[in-house]
């Protein structure tokens, strides 16, 4: 290993930016002649719009002008694409309503846009956009799901029930079967609670359009720049992708939210078209809370059939999944191939049978927040299995163990349509219990219990796909999108490189990362090289960054490209040093020819490649840039057990992480550092979903959580040092070896957490608790559960 | 209504003519153009914003430019001495405490005013000191580490 190289914990390229105030999020750019937008959003969760009088806003100081949905209707501007089509079970299509960039005749939900006042200052703007008169007759909001199937107020005319789809996958009589053969049965109700991913940096869009060559560029927080061109462009605002540049430049964070494709980008730049002048919005906190898309939000009914011996015979699923008021790009595919194909999660679970039903509500779009779908089939099966655990009388490392894939039966097929390449789930079991001292637990528990505190011990042992994904496998479940990823190395005649990749980094540390794969296989200096990302105008396509993809999908095709500079390159040193191809060798960045003492600098090729004053024009071409296009064979399967350990005070219900032990399994580690930042930062999302964060509604539909006021995001006091480490098993299907990392830490730790708080109050006749399980739930569970068992 | 403000920033005079409702933050970013100092948020809770004024760390949208009259403001921008980082800014670096760096020059003005408070600070002292700066990526762990090894540096240890 080289101190640049794959393996090597490199310091970030990125952070000297950062730490001197010089990065370049899009909030930080100014465009000459630029106006400010201000979105007027709905205040009812539900309301019929009977008219809009923009007179008074238009003239006030300062404003350009003002636009409703009619305007962008009469401009032939359409709504919102769904990048993913779910089926029903009667392989009928979903119910996919439109989804207008302006409301027109209904707000669906508390943030939804009604109007936009674009003037020559964001205070005027705003202060015109309440001079905007909208009447609105309200109507009732739903936002039970369980209410919205029964008949309740129809978000959508077109959506009878509420209903998106009712969906399922798996064999139900193969399970209904297993069940009658069951010796014991496991069961459990829980809900998945409603989160606000919360980046840090609020979202922000510019629209520009340059007269001169009729184009337009959009600056925007996106994880993904290309997809944003082809849905904006394509489905939206009807602009060729060939006169559509769009710039995703530093981005604060995005978990997630930043993957969709919003109104507010395709507003500034068709503004922006229609007025010459650039248009810029930013989102101020309270409009992120109500307008970036939300996670989870599940409620499912799950049970386990076992034989005598707590082996699992059979799962059955059923889930009901928030869709919000609106279809959010990707939202369709959240709760079902992202969730109900990993309820095999680590065990041999022979059958398995789910059924999902994703309901319409008013409330904010859901889409994929850290981890999509497998959080929520994380959480579900590793509470069942401790209930399992306790139905049965196993101990909670047992019961596991009882039903892991053994480590030397992979490739592994589950009945849920995966096909997970390696893992190896008892090693990281017992690496976990090492490095928490099981062994000493009870002792722990007795010294709590002398100063009258329950202790308590939770495990998980998640998987997870990522990777994503296989374009056929995605293609053939209702992605309207491939899942590659494309990369260009450009060598430069002098031997620096430039990369363009078509992953995005916004925190992840992709120039650093992707530098490091470059250093080691071209032996060129770090310092030499550069990664581009984030813009289309620059990078041939990308897919862009989500599901842990960046270096098992990016980072693959920037091998792939690289091989080809190798190989490119053996040829010129190979007529350089007029030698046979074969005879050439490339390592730490020379070429030799085997068996003598001629030899080449990467470096030297580079030049020649260039200045090819006398290379054989018909078999050897100039230059030295190329480009692959990497499509995984399959996703890829990180997995790996979480341990936490809680102290809670049964007076007050107050809770202490007393510890939190991480191993996870993501294939090679190409720079630790970074893994484990990536591992404490899902980590700390996963604590805040199960302890501190939860999205809360009123009945009427007004978001109560609407501020970092009334929504608990983690602080640095709510969290223990984390002891996070890696057990390693190779990918079997990339030349990197590598699974990914991003998403880890928010699969594998809610159920930790949560069954060691199960685990402390067992014996206070606690059997459940829901997340966020805050002090005030811990202190009234117990109390009810002491009252139960004092009744029994 | 204008009012004309004066101030030191960055060891640099300013002036600017800002409205009465303009805050710190605004004339920072949007009359000097200097975009280091970040707005995550509208309730003062985030601390993405945080400058010392005078010395001391506050949240910079949570003061108008006209109380920062004659003030001697310091951002993220000058604390470097050119390519050479303030200690604190070098430990955040080694110890990886920043992922996407939206949070981290608030993180980071509000470490240095815990060190000039508290010159050897605990884990505990830290992560209560950060009551008041939010970061949605590293799980506050790295961002703790750094702060004890800025702090050891700034101690001259």
């Amino acid at each position: 290993m080289t101190a640049t190289g794959i393996g090597a914990a490199v310091k970030r390229v990125e952070d000297f930016r950062f730490l001197t105030g010089r990065g370049n999020y899009t909030d930080d750019i100014d465009r000459p002649g630029q106006a400010y937008a201000w979105i007027l959003r709905s205040p009812h969760a539900h309301a019929q719009i009977m008219k809009i009088d923009t007179a008074k806003a238009a003239a006030a100081p300062g404003v350009i002008a003002v636009f409703t949905g009619k305007d962008l209707q009469a401009d032939g501007i359409g709504g919102l694409p769904c990048g993913w089509q779910v089926n029903n079970k009667d392989d009928s299509p979903m119910a996919e309503p439109a989804h207008p960039a302006l409301a027109t005749d209904k707000v669906r939900h508390v943030g939804d846009q009604v109007a936009v006042v674009i003037a020559e200052s964001k205070d005027e703007a705003r202060v015109a956009a309440e001079l905007i008169a909208v009447d609105y007759t309200p109507l009732p909001a739903v936002l039970d799901m369980n209410a919205a199937i029964a008949g309740g107020a129809l978000v959508h005319e077109d959506a009878p029930d509420n209903t998106c789809y009712d969906w399922h996958i798996g064999d139900a009589a193969a399970v209904d079967d297993a069940f009658k053969q069951a010796a014991h049965v496991a069961q459990i109700d829980i809900v998945n609670n409603r989160l606000v991913p919360n980046a840090i940096e609020p979202r922000a869009a510019i629209g520009d359009f340059d007269t001169a060559t009729g184009e337009y560029t959009l600056y925007t927080t996106s994880q993904n720049p290309h997809v944003i061109r082809l849905l904006m462009g394509a489905f939206v605002l009807n602009i060729p992708e060939h006169k559509l540049r769009v710039i995703a430049p530093d981005v604060g964070g995005g978990f997630g939210s930043k993957i969709y494709h919003y109104a507010e980008e395709a507003i500034v730049t068709w503004a922006a078209g229609k007025l010459r002048r650039p248009v810029k919005w930013t989102a101020e906190r309270s409009e992120s809370f109500m307008t970036d898309c939300h996670g989870r939000d599940h409620a499912t009914h799950a049970e386990m059939a076992m034989d005598k011996n707590g082996k699992f015979l059979a799962l059955r699923v059923a889930t009901k999944a928030n869709m919000g008021a609106y279809l959010s790009t990707f939202a369709p595919c959240v709760p079902t191939y992202l969730y109900a194909t990993l309820l095999a999660g680590v065990y041999t679970t022979p059958q398995i049978y789910c059924e999902v039903r994703a309901v319409f509500t008013n409330t904010v779009p859901v889409d994929a927040y850290r981890g999509a779908g497998r959080p929520e089939a994380s959480y579900l099966l590793e509470r069942l299995v401790d209930r399992a655990a306790r139905e049965t009388g196993l101990s909670q490392v047992e019961i596991r163990e009882r039903n892991f894939i053994a480590a030397d039966a992979f490739p592994y097929q589950t009945p849920v349509a995966l096909e997970y390449d390696s893992g190896d789930y008892g090693a990281t079991l017992d690496q976990a219990l090492t490095a928490i001292a099981y062994d000493k637990f009870e002792a722990r528990k007795k010294k709590s219990a002398k100063t009258g505190k329950r202790r308590g011990i939770g495990f998980s042992t998640y998987i997870e796909a990522c990777g994503i994904a296989p374009s056929a496998v995605v293609g053939s479940l209702g992605a309207r999108a491939g899942l590659f990823e494309s990369a260009e190395v450009r060598v430069h005649p002098t031997g620096s490189v430039t990369v363009f990749t078509g992953s995005h980094s916004h925190g992840q540390g992709h120039e650093t990362t992707f530098a490091q794969l470059i250093s080691d296989t071209l032996g060129v200096p770090f310092e030499g090289i550069d990664i581009v990302h984030g813009d289309t105008g620059r990078i041939a396509y990308g897919m862009g960054t989500y599901g842990s993809r960046s270096l098992a999908v990016g980072g693959e095709a920037i091998m792939r490209a690289t091989n080809r500079i190798v190989d490119k390159a053996r040829k010129i040193a190979a007529h350089m040093l007029e030698a046979s191809e074969e005879d050439i060798e490339f390592k730490d960045g020379t070429f030799t020819v085997s068996g003598t003492d001629k030899a080449l600098s990467f470096g030297e090729v580079a030049l020649s490649a260039y200045v090819p004053h006398n290379f054989p024009h018909e078999t050897l071409e100039p230059g030295l840039n190329e480009t692959a296009f990497y499509d995984p064979a399959n996703f890829t399967y990180p997995g790996g057990c979480h341990i936490c350990e809680v102290e809670i005070d049964p007076d007050t219900g107050e809770i202490e992480i007393a510890d939190f032990v991480a191993v996870d399994d993501v294939g090679r580690v190409v720079n630790p550092m970074i893994v484990e930042g990536q591992v404490h930062g899902g980590v700390a999302q996963g604590i805040g979903q199960a302890l501190l964060e939860g999205c809360v509604y009123d009945g009427t539909g007004q978001l109560l959580t609407g501020s970092y006021m009334d929504y608990t995001m983690p602080r640095a006091d709510n969290l223990p040092a984390f002891k996070v480490s890696t057990n390693t098993t190779l990918c079997a299907h990339n030349s990197l070896g590598v699974k990914g990392c991003g998403e880890v830490g928010a699969i594998g730790s809610p159920p930790a957490v949560i069954n060691a708080i199960v685990d402390a109050l067992w014996d206070d006749g606690v059997r459940d608790i829901s997340m966020p399980a805050t002090p005030e739930k811990i202190w009234q569970a117990i109390q009810a559960g002491q009252r139960a068992a004092a009744a029994e | 209504m204008s009012y004309a403000v004066s101030m030191t920033v960055n060891g640099k005079s300013v002036s600017g003519d800002v409205e009465g409702r303009t805050l710190l933050v605004q004339f920072l970013r949007e009359h000097l153009r200097m975009t280091g100092t970040h707005v995550g948020c509208d309730t003062s809770q985030c601390g993405a914003c945080v400058v010392h004024v005078n010395g001391t760390s506050v949240k910079s949208c949570t003061m108008l430019a006209v109380q920062a009259e004659g003030a001697d403001v310091t951002t993220i921008e000058g604390l470097a001495n050119g390519d050479e980082l303030h200690p604190m800014q070098a430990a955040f670096r080694e110890h990886h405490g920043l992922q996407c760096g939206f949070c981290t020059p608030g993180m980071v003005m509000s470490a240095i005013d815990l060190v000039n408070e508290n010159p050897d600070p605990t884990e505990t002292e830290i992560r209560e000191w950060l009551e008041g700066n939010l970061c949605r990526c590293t799980g506050y762990h790295n961002i703790v580490k750094s702060i004890e090894a800025g702090a050891k540096a700034m101690r001259g240890g």
